[in-house]
């Protein structure tokens, strides 16, 4: 796991190399030899120093979550911190310089590790991440990283980093004085490291002498007051409380900073303890880690079919989404050729990657080369033949099965007989579109989510008479262009439309009740959604809406959409013309300056109770009706793992993680009230809360939802 | 049981609240003395006479720490006998010091007591005293806190007070402040505040401008539209009001307290006492009450305060001849007056905070003289004093002229 080495100059160098594995992971194993190797190495009193180093690619790449994950009382982890801060509190203290060497990112206890050190060189390459990432999983730096941060960098700087989770450069961390030198290579970087030692002798970290002061303030400053008194605001505001691990970190800092360097060391104990025994960061590292990392391995791939990568994608219909997948498509250096009625109409698609990567030249994400390159992976073409040598053909025309039947024709008449047709709809069943082709083995529905660039899901439809090589090319593909797939059996709306669908009519049901809009938009956000149901209702555009009402009503039965549904739409649509995002009116007013506001009109058209209801209430019914929704689609088994729907709902809906997803939810609540709560709001809201049988039998047995277990 | 009994009250001059202001020079336990030493003086009263000094004094940390109270009575060269006591009712201290001298005398717990505040906020800035509410991340979380600011934009809010509205109501007070200062309405209590030589500082409110108007009010810039957008405050509130869309912001240093130095003195004593002392009644404490409301929304406190202290007082509004509501937000007395349906012809006759200033712990004990000079001036019987406080709490006393 480690070998040391000692130079001529009696300087050590321990190189952390963890046998067959590609990074360099901290567990517990890794934790006990470490501190064992620094204590021998320190016992040898013609030691002069200390380089960290490591032989991996990665410097330390943080910990083994699943270790975390299955903490479950206060008293498995004291010791293990304790033992971690002993070993580096020793390190820092022997007066013997300690050097990190790092060649490659260092996140989270691997930056702790470096910080730790006397000095921290780090070779010069933008690829390396130096970061403390702890609390996008619900965590909080627990080797001392909430006490040696800020006490180096100062209280503002460490907050942030600490509480968004960024991930920074070397150049960044170098500014900001995370890592004190930059080298340019790993030759350069031992020699430096060494260097510094021969050149210091009897070091001592800076928050071990007695007349340290806190860089840039301390907690008890009108500074100090006044970076936390904002952040404490800032956290209440992004998190809506239901993230405990920023409010955490802010504790460690307040706390920590007011009292002795070790005494702080004890009280972030005390806070990591808390989130990681915490229901939210089981939930995060569960999905968030453990779920999408399966996605991404392709847990829904067959496994007896051979790689399929794709090497050309042929795109019908240039519009925001062909355009989209056209970009996402070339970003990972796949041929694209992209057909519209005209090629200007194509070219307009085109430019959609144009703006894009403008975009992130002018924030130096990208070279004016890498943009050339990119869109010459993409053609133009008004012409089908030129779709003849694509492997896949990606149609994103409207959402009408006749005319997707006409393109999928089209194209079959042209393409290889290795050609896998897809579907881009949102909620056309893939069995039905099938039928159009002649080769129903090999089509299949991908559903990509608006904006393409942005969103990280694609949920990846299988038909009925979907074959596995179209299903397993499918997931390639996705894994290709760098997504997260999720596979679903077909039906209408498969599962993510569903959901958002009946997420959006819960929000249209309590405006025809009279809740004020802006009290169902922040509930929506309090609950943990990105955005209120009205918002994701006008950026859909109300009539394609009112499009989709009527389609669910054909394939689903006329109870499948509420009454209060067709109403809204028929008073914003056809009373009011007010369409929705595209046109600036919809439920919010969009005005050319300045940011959008609900329609004041709202309540001449449905008035308002004077007595409203609570938000929690509304937070309630807004995740319920999702989860109820989701489990109906589990038990007609359109979702086909639990995994997904937790990972596909968080990605694609935008179902709030901390939660562990629209299954694991049920879970999060326990089943049992889960239940309770599902009566209640059928008694007062209607049967569409009724839980059912399964949910029912699910209860009584106290059965959990989702596996407790990791994949 | 004794009823309390008003014999005096004296204040400061208010002075800006900035290096530049006429006081700034006046440490606060000077101003202190200058009170303290003056209501003695004018009653005639002996310090030995005296049981304890009540002072309400907000930030009570580098020259305003160590009981300011004490250390003014040491300061005065009172009776060794006189004690003293600092207490933090935020911006109700200083009638939070007449409520608790009052209840004091009530009870029979002492004699005579001097009450009142001091806070010298040119010299020790709000807030730099720290504390666990706003800080602490933990105690900032479950209170939700918020600036003042925010709250009374959040009032403002949700009862509909445009920018004009609460810019209306500014220069209402200031033109109230100019023509109570040109009627001398203030002669009885001010005491003008001089040096170690008898030089004069200050003799009059420093803050006052008779010459605004809306239009110069309506080129102020919003002064918590960053706060609130930029830092999560307004997120935050509006969490706790998820009914709201989004902030109003209208508040801004025209139209909310100003900050500035003062100090004031109140002689309370029981009837028996005044009378052995042969000291004449300028009033009686009639009620006094303490309520509290939700924290973020923060300042409805008066209204809470007002229904409680006029229920257990067995009155009504119409009771009342005056109100003296402190103008912490000119959002805080449009609502107030919303509320408990009271004729704004009634409230702050003379002006208020927005014009003259809040000096935090001594406006309390400020506001009540005033009230009571009023009640003199026109010949009135009684009147009701009320602040909105911190953490959401109310505080009101009504006086009754003898």
């Amino acid at each position: 796991m480690f070998n040391f080495k000692k130079d001529e100059n009696q300087i050590g160098v321990l190189t952390m190399d963890m046998a067959g594995k590609s990074t360099n992971v901290i567990t517990k194993d890794f934790a006990a030899e470490f501190s064992k190797q620094i204590e021998i190495i320190f016992k040898d009193a013609q030691l002069k120093g200390l380089v960290i180093a490591s032989a991996k690619k990665d410097f330390l790449a943080g910990a083994d979550l699943a270790m975390f994950y299955r903490v479950e009382k206060a008293e498995d982890c004291m010791p293990m911190l304790k033992k971690i801060n002993d070993t580096f509190c020793f390190m820092e203290k022997q007066g013997k310089p300690v050097v990190a060497a790092i060649n490659g990112t260092a996140l989270g206890g691997g930056l702790e590790l470096t910080l730790a050190c006397h000095y921290r060189v780090c070779i010069d390459d933008p690829k390396i991440q130096l970061g403390l990432p702890e609390v996008t999983l619900g965590l909080l730096p627990g080797a001392g990283g909430t006490q040696r941060l800020p006490r180096l960098i100062g209280i503002q700087p460490a907050i942030e980093m600490m509480t968004l989770g960024n991930r920074i450069e070397p150049q960044k961390a170098h500014k900001l004085g995370v890592v004190h030198e930059l080298v340019k290579n790993a030759e350069e970087l031992m020699r430096q490291a060494k260097a510094w030692i021969l050149k210091n002798s009897n070091v001592q970290q800076p928050w071990h002498d007695k007349k340290f002061k806190i860089p840039g303030g301390a907690v008890q400053s009108l500074t100090g007051y006044q970076v936390i008194a904002a952040s404490n605001a800032m956290v209440y505001d992004k998190t809506f409380n239901n993230y405990p691990s920023p409010k955490a970190i802010l504790s460690c800092i307040y706390e920590g900073l007011q009292v002795p360097f070790e005494s702080g060391l004890d009280i972030e104990a005390s806070y990591f303890t808390q989130v990681v025994l915490s229901p939210v960061s089981k939930n995060l590292i569960k999905t968030m880690f453990f779920g999408m990392q399966a996605c991404n391995k392709g847990m829904a791939r067959p496994k007896d079919i051979p790689p399929q990568p794709v090497k050309k994608v042929g795109i019908l219909g240039a519009g925001l989404m062909g355009g989209g997948i056209a970009y996402a498509t070339a970003k990972a250096g796949i041929e694209v050729v992209l057909k519209d009625l005209t090629v200007a109409n194509a070219e307009k698609g085109k430019n959609y990657s144009v703006k894009l990567c403008d975009g992130q030249i002018e924030k130096g994400r990208l070279t004016t080369d890498k943009k050339e390159k990119l869109l010459s992976l993409i053609k133009t073409t008004d012409k089908i033949e030129d779709l003849k040598d694509c492997d896949l053909i990606i149609e994103t025309v409207f959402e009408d099965s006749r005319v997707k039947a006409k393109v999928t024709q089209e194209a079959e008449s042209v393409a290889v007989a290795s050609l896998v047709m897809a579907s881009n709809t949102s909620s056309i069943p893939i069995t039905k579109l099938a039928g159009a082709s002649k080769r129903p083995d090999r089509f299949i529905g991908l559903h990509f989510f608006s904006p393409v660039d942005k969103m990280p899901l694609v949920e990846i439809i299988v038909g009925q008479k979907t074959g596995p090589e179209a299903l397993a090319k499918a997931i390639d593909y996705t894994l290709q262009i760098k997504k997260t797939p999720i596979v679903v059996n077909d039906g209408f709306g498969f599962f993510t439309t569903r959901v958002i669908c009946d997420y959006v009519y819960e929000g249209f049901r309590m405006v025809k009740e009279g809740v004020v809009p802006a009290l169902i938009e922040n509930g929506a956000k309090m609950a943990g959604m990105p955005v209120g149901p009205l918002v994701i209702a006008d950026e859909v555009n109300l009539d394609l809406v009112g499009h989709l009402i009527q389609q669910s009503i054909e394939h689903l039965g006329p109870n499948s959409v509420d009454q209060s549904a067709i109403e809204i739409i028929e008073v914003m649509v056809e009373q009011n013309k007010r369409l929705g995002r595209k046109v600036s009116a919809g439920f919010y007013e969009y005005p050319a300056q300045g940011k959008k506001f609900l329609w004041p009109q709202i309540g001449d058209y449905f008035k308002q109770s004077a007595e409203q209801p609570d938000v929690q209430e509304i937070k309630d019914r807004l995740l319920t009706i999702q989860v109820l929704t989701a489990i109906k689609l589990w038990e007609e088994k359109v979702l086909r793992t639990t995994v997904e729907g937790d990972v596909g709902s968080i990605l694609g809906i935008g179902f709030p993680p901390y939660t562990g997803g629209v299954l694991s939810y049920v879970d999060f609540v326990g089943v049992k009230s889960f239940v309770e709560q599902c009566k209640r709001l059928a008694d007062k809201h209607g049967a569409r809360f009724k839980p059912s049988e399964f949910l029912m039998k699910k209860a009584s047995n106290n059965e959990r939802l989702t596996n407790a277990d990791l994949i | 049981m004794s009823d309390a009994f008003i014999f005096d009250s004296v204040r400061t001059p208010r002075g800006k609240g900035k290096s530049s202001g006429a006081l700034h020079t006046a440490r606060p336990i000077w101003l202190a003395k200058i009170v303290l030493q003056a209501i003695t003086k004018r009653t005639g009263i002996e310090s030995k006479e005296i049981n304890d000094v009540i002072l309400g004094c907000v930030t009570q940390s580098s020259e305003q720490g160590a009981n300011i109270a004490k250390s003014a009575v040491l300061y005065s060269e009172f009776d060794y006998g006189v004690a003293g006591v600092t207490l933090n009712r935020f911006c109700g201290s200083g009638l939070e010091a007449i409520n608790q001298a009052a209840s004091s005398i009530i009870a029979g717990y002492s004699d005579v007591i001097i009450a009142g505040g001091v806070e010298s906020m040119s010299r020790v800035p709000i807030s730099s005293d720290g504390g666990a509410w706003s800080i602490d991340p933990d105690v900032a979380n479950k209170s939700a806190f918020v600036p003042q600011g925010i709250s009374a934009d959040l009032i403002a809010t949700l009862k509909g007070y445009s920018r004009k509205d609460v810019d209306q109501f500014a220069v209402e007070s200031q033109k109230k402040a100019t023509i109570a200062w040109e009627e001398k309405r203030f002669k009885k209590s001010i005491i003008p505040v001089t040096d170690i030589n008898g030089v004069t500082l200050l003799d009059k409110d420093e803050l006052v401008r008779p010459d605004t108007t809306l239009e110069g009010l309506g080129q102020l810039k919003a002064s918590f539209e960053e706060l609130g957008t930029k830092y999560g405050f307004d997120g935050l509130a509006i969490q706790r009001y998820p009914m709201v869309e989004k902030i109003n912001h209208v508040h801004h240093a025209g139209n909310s307290s100003g900050i500035v130095d003062g100090a004031a003195a109140v002689l309370l004593a029981g009837k028996e006492t005044g009378k052995r002392l042969g000291l004449k009644p300028r009033a009686k404490i009639k009620a006094m009450t303490i309520s509290c409301d939700e924290p973020t929304i923060m300042l409805t406190g008066p209204v809470s305060a007002t229904n409680r202290i006029l229920k257990r007082a067995g009155m009504k509004i119409s009771d009342i001849d005056i109100f003296e509501v402190n103008e912490a937000f000119a959002a805080v007395v449009l609502n107030f007056m919303d509320e408990c349906s009271v004729d704004p012809s009634k409230v702050n006759v003379n002006g208020g905070a927005i014009a003259m200033g809040h000096p935090l712990g001594a406006t309390g004990a400020m506001i009540l003289g005033t009230a009571l000079d009023e009640l003199e001036r026109k010949n009135l019987s009684t009147a009701l004093i009320t602040l909105c406080i911190g953490g959401g709490m109310g505080i009101a006393t009504i006086i009754e002229r003898i």
